[in-house]
Formats: structure tokens, C-alpha cells, sequence
């Protein structure tokens, strides 16, 4: 028991002396939810809109009226020459025009149809559709409110958003930057802080120690566990304090989801060092090996039910793809141990796989 | 204490070792002398437990490196060739870690390495990667030393290390032997060779020689002449070319060469006054390790 508290002793120090290091660990998760909540976010704000309409049009003014008491829309400027519109959209850097015809007022009040042309800058294709589904969303609902019973029946179609009634980025962001930051300091920082010991020659001292092998990977666990438990907490109370993320479910089962995933990932760690003679070889691995997958096939950017069939597969793999799931289901949507149970029965395997993979790889003796 | 049986062991294709066999008594002083490449880190790895042999055995005080190497583990101390010590710990926290590593204290086994120890305690808070060559040795040997081992295997402990520390170190390791640990050295210097108890002589994997530095010097049964002039390059090439002349090799600031007796050195000295040589020296010379070492075999 003596020589394992040393041993761990030993491995805070080594982590305390390298300040860049912890820094960059204890601030990294601050910085990706900053980052993804607020930077990165795919919700359409302070979109800049261009109208055009003849002046005094009554219900082309009304709906304009609606359109830019909406949070999401400026109106910053009305023209009236629509040909400049590439000027407007290079110059002006105007998001979005629409264009009312010319006797819009008129032409509903007897006939009944007119139209609207929403011109968009789609560059960035998200944004154009949010947009456009925006402002198709407020006509629509205005021309509800002054058709007269006398119009034709007509389905409305209500959308209803679950979980997520304002669409929110972040309950995306979050549980893939908390499966993100656990792969980088579990699996990177153990590989990399086992193979220093072999590029320093010091593991052939420690082999030859009557130190048993369960010690020294114990030891070389145990700091991550602590940062991954900080760094865990931090992500959760940041997200809850400045994103309004909400922890539906059981807060515990949270944890102990999480504490499952973060002995995953170190175990995947110490494997990944019984393969790799050096430090750099180690960072290679875990980076391009885990760090990939993790933000391309977890869903956390990408949904994984769009992708092919051959990637789905690989990503059942990954075992952030089923931590992010199981994340998303108990903070977001509340949901109990029951409805994880597949969930928590696979990392369950993977860590036991893993475990059995590398006592069997550890050596006692040089390669 | 040591017993090595017929030890053999290949790389891929080279030949590491090759039914190398030798004893080493308690409280011997055992040198494996050779250059590198000859063997010797992978014959130390072998008997401190690290890596398995492709054929023969090594006995540590009669245990098996093959069944016993926990036992052995405890028992034994290694440094290895290359300075393996946490750089980023301090002097004192590296000792404190390798004490508690084999479950003693410094306190407890203080008398062992305070004659190493005393000299490094003033930067036991110095990061040991601070420290110099020498200091780095003293430091490795007292962290080897401190759960006092049995037998004490030191990997060239003197390669890189400047004259005066190099000297230092060996009268450490004699009082250690005084104390009674069986000392399994490596070194490629060969005059560090007369230190040793006992010595091997290791070539190409092989042992050429297990004896004293003394009778393996006896042993040496050929005439041997040493050789001086201004132009030592062109003095080499001439020698080798004389008459009477077995082989030749350039020692230092000197050429040492075979001849069959003394009778044939007025000639040689002859012929290379004839070659134009300036302040020509040439006499008779006592075999040195280095010697034994080239004319072997």
C-alpha cells in the first residue's frame, strides 16, 4: 500500500512540475463549451435582411413589422432598385432580401394570391434554410390570421420540438465536448505518461522492482481520474450555468455513466501504450485513433443516421458514440437506468475487452 | 552468487551472445570488459530478469531467473546504461521513490550509501536532471543501492563520465564490496579492467577469457615492443611492412607490435631508420588488458 501511494505521488508530481501541461488540461473544457456554446453556435441570430416593397402597402408593412420583432431578424435596410442585389449581398453584407410584388396589398384583397421572393445569401446552406423556414413560418402564420373562413380548408402542418423547443446547438456541443475532453485526457495523457517511463528507460528500472505491474498502472490511472472528474464537473456546471443546458435525469446516473466512459477511455489509454515504443508514436495514435472518431462519428457534428451504412457500423465501435447517446438521453431528455441499460451493457463489454487485451499485452519483462 | 550457464541469445540475425558461462562469488568484483556492441547490455539484461534467453541459464543466489524472477527482483540492484532516473524529480524525491518502491526508507539503509550519497546531498533539491554526468552516476548508484541488494549489476556506470568521478566511482564500488555485495560491472575502458576481482573479456557475443587481471595478462605468451617517431601515421604503415613484425596496432600515442623474441628489435629499429623516420623509439613493453584483449585468439 506504501509503494502504491508513492507511486502515485510520483505521478502528481510528474503532472504538478509540467505547469503547460495541467493548464492546458484543467482550461481545455472551459474553452470548448465557451467555444461551442457561444462561437461555434449553428442557430441563426441577427440575421441582417434587406426588404423591398411599394410604400404604403399595408400588409406587406405588417408583415415586415413581424419579421423584425422577431429576435432573429434586423431590418437594416429598404430599397428600392432590386436589381443591385449583388451589390447589397457583396457591399452591405445583407443575409437575407425579400421582395414584396409590387401591388401585394391589391392583388390579396381580390384575388386572393400574390407573392413573396426571399432571396438568401446561401454560402452557408444551414443558415440559408434556418432562414428561409424562419420567415416562411411568420408569413404563414399571418396568412392564417387574415384569411377569412371563406378560404378553402387547408392542413396546417404544427411542428413541435421535443427536448429542444428552440432548437439549441449546445445539447449537441455539450455531451460531445464532455466525450471529447475524457478521450483526450484519459487516453491520451495515460498513453503518453506510460510510454515516457519506457523512452526514459525508467520502466526498465521499474520492471526490474518488485513493484507489481497492477501497481504501476493503478498509479498512472489514478491522477487522471482525478482532472477527468474536474474537468467533468466543470463542463456540467458551465453548461448549466451559462448555455441553460438542463440536467433532466438522474444526476448520479450521469456520473456513474460518465465514471464508466472515463475507465474506458484509460484503459484504452494503457492498451494503446503496450503498442507503441514512444511518446510520439503514442500522441499519433491516440489523436488521429480516438480523437477522430470521436468529434466525425459520435454524432456529435455529424447525425450519425445520415451517414453510410459502413461508417454507422464503425462508429458502434467508438465508444464515445454510445457515452454521447447515453448523455443526450439522461440530461436532455430525462430518461432512467432502464432505458440506458443497452447503452451501459456495451461500454460495459468494450471496457472488459479492453481490460483483458491489456493485462494480457503488459509486459514483465523488455519486449 | 551469480551462476551463468551457457547463455546464448539472437536478434533477429545477429548473435548477441553466444554460450557465454562464468561464476561470480559473494562480495566478488566482476567486470565484463569489451567494446560496444560486444554484448554486454543484453548479457545484463539477462540476468537482472529483463529479457529471456534463447538457450542456458542464469542462477542468482540459486534462484531461476526463469521461475524465481520476482524473488530475484527484490533481491537484486540494476543501473542501467543509460541514466534512467526521473528528470523532473529532485535528487531526494528520485531516492525517496526507488526506497519506497522496494518498501524501505532511506533512513533504514542510510549506511549504505553515505559514502555516495554525502557527496550529492547538498542538490538533493536540485531536479536530477540538472545535475552533472558524475553527479548522475552517484545519484543512479545510491537509488540501485538503497533497498540494499545482494548483487548490484552496473551497465558501464563510468561511460561519459570525466577521469576524476570515474576514479571516485571505483573506490565506491570497493567499499561496497567490502560491505559484502557481489558487484557485476560492465565497462569498455580497458584500464579500468585491473580494478575488478575478476574480469571477462567479451567479443562479438563471446567470452575470450574468465581470470584475474593478473593471469590473463601472464597468459599473454607472445613478445610485445611499443614504437615511437615523428610521423606516426606513415610509422604504422611502415611497421606493418617490416620483416619479424606479426601484427601491429596503434595504441594511443604509441604503436605496439608482436615479434618472436627481443633479438629482432636492433633489426626493425634498423629498418625503419633506413624508411627516413625521425627520433625513432622502439622497446620492449609489459602486456596490458588492451593488449590480451587485441591478440586474443
Amino acid at each position: 500500500m506504501k509503494q502504491l501511494l508513492s507511486f502515485i505521488k510520483k505521478e502528481v508530481l510528474h503532472i504538478l512540475r509540467d505547469k503547460r501541461t495541467i493548464l492546458i488540461l484543467l482550461i481545455m473544457p472551459v474553452v470548448q463549451i465557451l467555444l461551442f456554446g457561444f462561437a461555434m453556435t449553428m442557430e441563426v441570430k441577427n440575421i441582417k435582411v434587406a426588404v423591398s416593397y411599394q410604400y404604403g402597402d399595408e400588409l406587406a408593412e405588417k408583415i415586415i413589422a413581424r419579421i423584425s420583432a422577431s429576435e432573429y431578424f434586423h431590418i437594416v435596410q429598404t430599397i428600392n432598385n432590386p436589381l443591385d442585389i449583388s451589390s447589397l449581398f457583396k457591399k452591405e453584407k445583407i443575409d437575407t432580401i425579400i421582395i414584396f410584388s409590387d401591388e401585394f396589398s391589391n392583388e390579396i384583397h381580390k384575388g386572393g394570391i400574390s407573392s413573396v421572393q426571399i432571396i438568401n445569401d446561401a454560402s452557408d446552406p444551414n443558415q440559408a434554410s434556418t432562414v428561409t423556414s424562419y420567415i416562411s413560418a411568420i408569413i404563414s402564420s399571418f396568412q392564417n390570421e387574415i384569411a377569412g373562413s371563406v378560404q378553402p380548408i387547408r392542413i396546417n402542418t404544427e411542428l413541435k420540438m421535443l427536448y429542444n423547443p428552440e432548437l439549441k446547438g449546445s445539447y449537441n456541443f455539450v455531451p460531445g465536448v464532455m466525450a471529447l475532453v475524457l478521450t483526450i485526457i484519459c487516453a491520451m495523457m495515460t498513453s503518453i505518461s506510460i510510454v515516457r517511463e519506457k523512452e526514459f528507460g525508467t520502466m526498465e528500472l521499474l520492471l526490474v522492482s518488485p513493484m507489481k505491474p497492477a501497481y504501476i498502472i493503478i498509479s498512472k490511472i489514478v491522477p487522471y481520474l482525478i482532472i477527468s472528474t474536474i474537468n467533468l464537473l466543470t463542463i456540467i456546471v458551465l453548461a448549466v450555468m451559462l448555455l441553460d443546458m438542463p440536467v433532466r435525469g438522474s444526476f448520479m446516473l450521469l456520473m456513474g455513466v460518465s465514471f464508466l466512459f472515463i475507465f474506458v477511455c484509460l484503459t484504452v489509454g494503457i492498451f494503446i501504450s503496450s503498442l507503441v515504443a514512444n511518446q510520439a508514436a503514442a500522441m499519433l495514435i491516440s489523436g488521429m485513433g480516438m480523437m477522430m472518431p470521436v468529434m466525425l462519428l459520435s454524432g456529435m457534428l455529424f447525425p450519425l443516421d445520415s451517414m453510410p451504412k459502413f461508417l454507422q457500423i464503425i462508429a458502434d465501435f467508438v465508444p464515445a458514440s454510445w457515452y454521447f447517446t447515453v448523455v443526450k438521453k439522461v440530461m436532455i431528455e430525462g430518461q432512467g437506468l432502464m432505458d440506458i441499460l443497452k447503452e451501459i451493457t456495451i461500454l460495459t463489454i468494450m471496457l472488459a475487452v479492453l481490460v483483458i487485451a491489456s493485462v494480457k499485452k503488459f509486459k514483465v519483462r523488455l519486449g | 552468487m551469480v551462476k551463468v550457464e551457457n547463455i546464448s541469445k539472437t536478434f533477429k540475425k545477429v548473435q548477441a551472445l553466444n554460450d557465454v558461462s562464468f561464476h561470480a562469488e559473494k562480495g566478488e568484483l566482476f567486470g565484463i570488459i569489451g567494446p560496444d556492441g560486444a554484448g554486454k547490455t543484453t548479457l545484463f539484461r539477462i540476468m537482472t530478469t529483463l529479457t529471456i534467453p534463447d538457450n542456458g541459464t542464469v542462477f542468482i543466489n540459486n534462484r531461476s531467473i526463469f521461475n524465481d524472477y520476482m524473488e530475484i527482483r527484490k533481491n537484486i540492484g540494476y543501473m542501467p546504461g543509460r541514466f534512467a532516473l526521473y528528470q523532473d524529480l529532485t535528487v531526494e524525491e528520485n531516492l525517496n521513490f526507488f526506497a519506497s518502491v522496494f518498501n524501505t526508507t532511506i533512513e533504514e539503509n542510510y549506511h549504505l550509501i553515505k559514502g555516495i550519497y554525502s557527496h550529492i546531498a547538498p542538490f538533493k533539491n536540485r531536479k536530477a536532471g540538472k545535475l552533472s554526468g558524475g553527479m548522475k552516476q552517484k545519484l543512479a548508484l545510491s537509488c540501485a543501492l538503497i533497498h540494499k541488494p545482494e548483487v548490484l549489476f552496473l551497465d558501464e556506470p563510468t561511460t561519459g563520465v570525466d577521469p576524476v568521478s570515474r576514479k571516485e566511482f571505483w573506490d565506491m564500488l570497493y567499499d561496497l564490496k567490502n560491505m559484502g555485495i557481489t558487484i557485476i560491472v560492465s565497462t569498455p575502458y580497458m584500464d579500468e579492467a585491473s580494478r575488478c576481482n575478476r574480469i571477462a573479456l567479451i567479443k562479438n557475443g563471446a567470452f575470450i577469457d574468465v581470470n584475474t587481471p593478473k593471469n590473463i595478462i601472464n597468459s599473454f605468451n607472445k613478445t610485445l615492443i611499443a614504437l615511437k617517431a615523428d610521423n606516426m601515421r606513415q610509422l604504422l604503415k611502415d611497421v606493418r611492412k617490416c620483416s619479424h613484425i606479426k601484427s601491429a596496432f596503434a595504441f594511443g600515442a604509441e604503436i605496439h607490435a608482436v615479434i618472436d623474441n627481443d633479438n629482432q628489435i636492433e633489426d626493425i629499429n634498423n629498418q625503419i631508420k633506413n624508411l627516413n623516420h625521425k627520433n625513432i623509439e622502439i622497446y620492449r613493453i609489459p602486456p596490458a588488458i588492451e593488449d590480451c584483449y587485441i591478440w586474443s585468439r
